[in-house]
């Protein structure tokens, strides 16, 4: 889970990590307001899931009050568009006013487990400010590594280790020790994924601090942050997987094409969507409908094709393991006597009371496709998909 | 023979009583896995399907001599119960549970190094040797003995390859799905190992998926160190970067996560690349006719 830049700075502030002062704003006045407060010049940004936002005009120097409302004004309500964003964008409708900064040098720190080491990594880099993926591409030697061993926590040595990689004064070191330290607590405590400071800046009085900050949280540990799980953004997200998720389908992604795919296991449904391409069709989605064994998700999952305008087709593909074919054939039932779904219906059905399933879908009188394998439901999805377009 | 579980195989189920427990418990023992025992904090000196169930892992083992234990504990819980079994001493623990917080799974690793205990999962449908034993929630019926390994990130496409196989009559040795977290217990590379060294494993088949760079290590391995065949697929050449594609583990970070990039290694080390996921059958069919 993702959270805004100005949530990830009072995380950080609460765990005694220096920030640059500043608030967030959600219309210009108040923009207004806390420039003239904060005094001098100040940063306009916007607040979205995104990075790239300096390159996309999502941030702006204003130096009165009056500029900064004219610019959080001009932000405020848009949509903004960069790099990592759809071509649609995303949409801003809080702006961060901050204090504007001396910058000396720029800096880079995170914190991520590095799975194949299965334990926490602290990276350190002098190239701050920059795409960090860029730098481990061209100038991987610019990158410094402290690999956390889960019992002994981060320690001072380490950070001693980083901050004279970098370059710091012995003053500067201690303060970035300490830093570090902090940020793993932070890590830890909160069950991140990520925890970034892109750029850790040295201001012109030799200060540290973190200009930037990014922090994602593992979804799995969310039931015990609750507090972090409530500062999400659902207007950040896709409509349709903010309804899906909404809905309690969990693992939706929105794609592109025309087929509506809901498959059990995240491998088979990454390989029917890969199936429907090599039959020189598109899915629509990702969906994994997961184990529980719960047949409103698949009346839920039906929800969204039908409110996806773009599905012209839908395929279900279930090879039951831990998730019951009979359970999935009775979502698919209830799914049509509560909804008006008139679209192609292929469906694939094997493994786990596969026979139990069979007999409920032909005794329900739904009219649909019946597919041998999974290539033939993909193959009979996308003809079906062609069909429905004419 | 088979890989990790056979005939000799004592079953304990951590987490026996829970409506998903019991049902695969049940699905276990109907293949003619030995369930010898049970395990649900509070149930203890209780029965279910017959087999008898204890407050701690330890009582169990000292009672019924349990040597793998497959758990069904929610994940909140699950790595508490991994530690259990391990302090237990039980060899092979095997955690069907999915969504364990990563920082969890950090602590189970650690907890685990230097211990004899052998993790297969978490977020995993299990293993199986057809004929022999299941320790897992696969439909047994799909399975047919043979001398085929076959070992995989996912649980349901390892399914479908497994049905391939059967229904061209290629029977298989054993069946590993290691599951689709990030830091899954075994990786490709340990299970690799163990097919290699199996007298009943002829060739193996292979499922990765988007993500992590685990495809890339058994790349190497398989170029360094294998001599059996291999026939791999990996799967999500469609996803979009960036994307958590329901796996934690699936997600393309950098270009080496990519579909491409997997089967570009597995390639060049020698495996035979199954064009797409409906034609893994039948390219092992023709690598064991070659």
């Amino acid at each position: 889970m993702k959270i805004h830049e100005y949530q990830a700075k009072a995380l950080l502030s609460e765990f005694g990590i220096p920030v640059p002062k500043g608030s967030v704003a959600t219309t210009p006045a108040e923009a207004k307001r806390i420039a003239a407060e904060l005094e001098g010049k100040v940063a306009i940004k916007a607040q979205v899931y995104a990075g790239g936002r300096g390159k996309a005009g999502g941030i702006k120097m204003a130096n009165t009050p009056e500029e900064a409302e004219k610019l959080a004004g001009q932000m405020l309500g848009t949509k903004l568009v960069t790099h990592q964003t759809t071509p649609e964008g995303v949409p801003v409708n809080k702006v961060l006013v901050e204090k504007a900064v001396n910058v000396e040098r720029e800096l880079y720190l995170s914190i991520i487990v590095a799975t194949a080491n299965r334990m926490p990594v602290m990276m350190a880099s002098e190239a701050g400010g920059m795409d960090i993926e860029e730098v481990a591409r061209v100038s991987p030697e610019k990158i410094l590594l402290e690999y956390i061993d889960q019992a002994a926590g981060f320690q001072a040595f380490q950070g001693r280790k980083l901050a004279y990689g970098m370059n710091l004064n012995s003053a500067q070191v201690r303060a970035a020790t300490s830093l570090m330290t902090n940020l793993y607590k932070l890590f830890q405590a909160k069950d991140c994924s990520l925890a970034e400071i892109n750029p850790l800046v040295v201001t012109a009085d030799g200060e540290l601090l973190a200009l930037d900050a990014k922090l994602n949280f593992d979804d799995n540990a969310l039931f015990r942050h609750s507090d972090i799980e409530q500062l999400h953004d659902i207007e950040q997200e896709d409509p349709l997987e903010a309804k899906a998720n909404e809905l309690g389908v969990k693992n939706y992604i929105k794609m592109d094409g025309n087929i509506g795919c809901l498959v059990n296991g995240a491998g088979l449904a990454m390989a029917v969507m890969d199936l429907i391409t090599h039959a020189g069709g598109s899915p629509a989605n990702f969906l994994d409908i997961g184990t529980v064994n719960d047949v409103s998700r698949v009346v839920s999952a039906f929800k969204i094709f039908t409110t996806d305008p773009s599905v012209k087709a839908i395929l279900v593909n279930i090879f039951g393991g831990m998730a019951r074919v009979d359970i999935i054939a009775q979502g698919i039932v209830e799914a049509h006597k509560h909804m008006d779904i008139n679209l192609p219906l292929v469906v694939r059905l094997a493994g786990t009371n596969v026979d139990e399933g069979k007999s409920i879908l032909a005794e329900s009188g739904i009219d649909f496709i019946e597919a041998t394998d999974f290539y033939d439901a993909a193959r009979k999805a996308v003809a079906a998909a062609k069909g429905s377009n004419k | 023979m088979s890989i990790l579980i056979d005939k000799k195989t004592r079953l304990l189920v951590q987490g026996i009583t829970g409506g998903e427990g019991s049902f695969h418990t049940q699905r276990c023992i109907e293949y003619g896995t030995r369930v010898v025992a049970g395990m649900t904090p509070g149930k203890g000196g209780s029965e279910i399907l017959g087999v008898p169930v204890f407050n701690t892992v330890e009582a169990a083992v000292e009672k019924t001599r349990a040597n793998a234990s497959m758990i069904f504990v929610p994940a909140a819980f699950a790595a508490d119960a991994i530690l259990e079994a391990a302090d237990a001493g039980i060899p092979l623990v095997v955690c069907i549970t999915e969504g364990i917080p990563v920082s969890d799974m950090v602590v189970v690793h650690n907890y685990l190094k230097g211990k004899q205990t052998r993790l297969i999962g978490p977020n995993c449908p299990g293993l199986i040797s057809p004929g022999k034993c299941k320790v897992g929630i696969m439909a047994g019926e799909i399975h047919l003995q043979g001398n085929i390994g076959v070992v995989s990130r996912s649980g349901t496409l390892t399914y479908e390859t497994v049905a391939q196989l059967t229904s061209l009559g290629i029977g298989q040795s054993t069946c590993v799905g290691i599951g689709g977290d990030p830091m899954p217990g075994s990786t490709f590379v340990d299970i690799l190992k163990l097919f290699q060294k199996d007298k009943d494993t002829r060739a193996v088949v292979l499922i990765g998926e988007i993500g992590g760079t685990t495809e890339q290590e058994a790349a190497r391995f398989i170029k360094e160190k294998m001599t059996k065949p291999v026939v791999a697929f990996v799967a999500g050449a469609t996803a979009p970067p960036g994307r958590r594609m329901g796996h934690a583990g699936a997600i393309i970070s950098g270009s080496s996560g990519t579909a491409h990039d997997k089967m570009a290694a597995l390639a060049a080390a020698g495996a035979t690349i199954a064009p797409s996921p409906a034609e893994i059958g039948i390219t092992m069919k023709k690598v064991l006719e070659r």
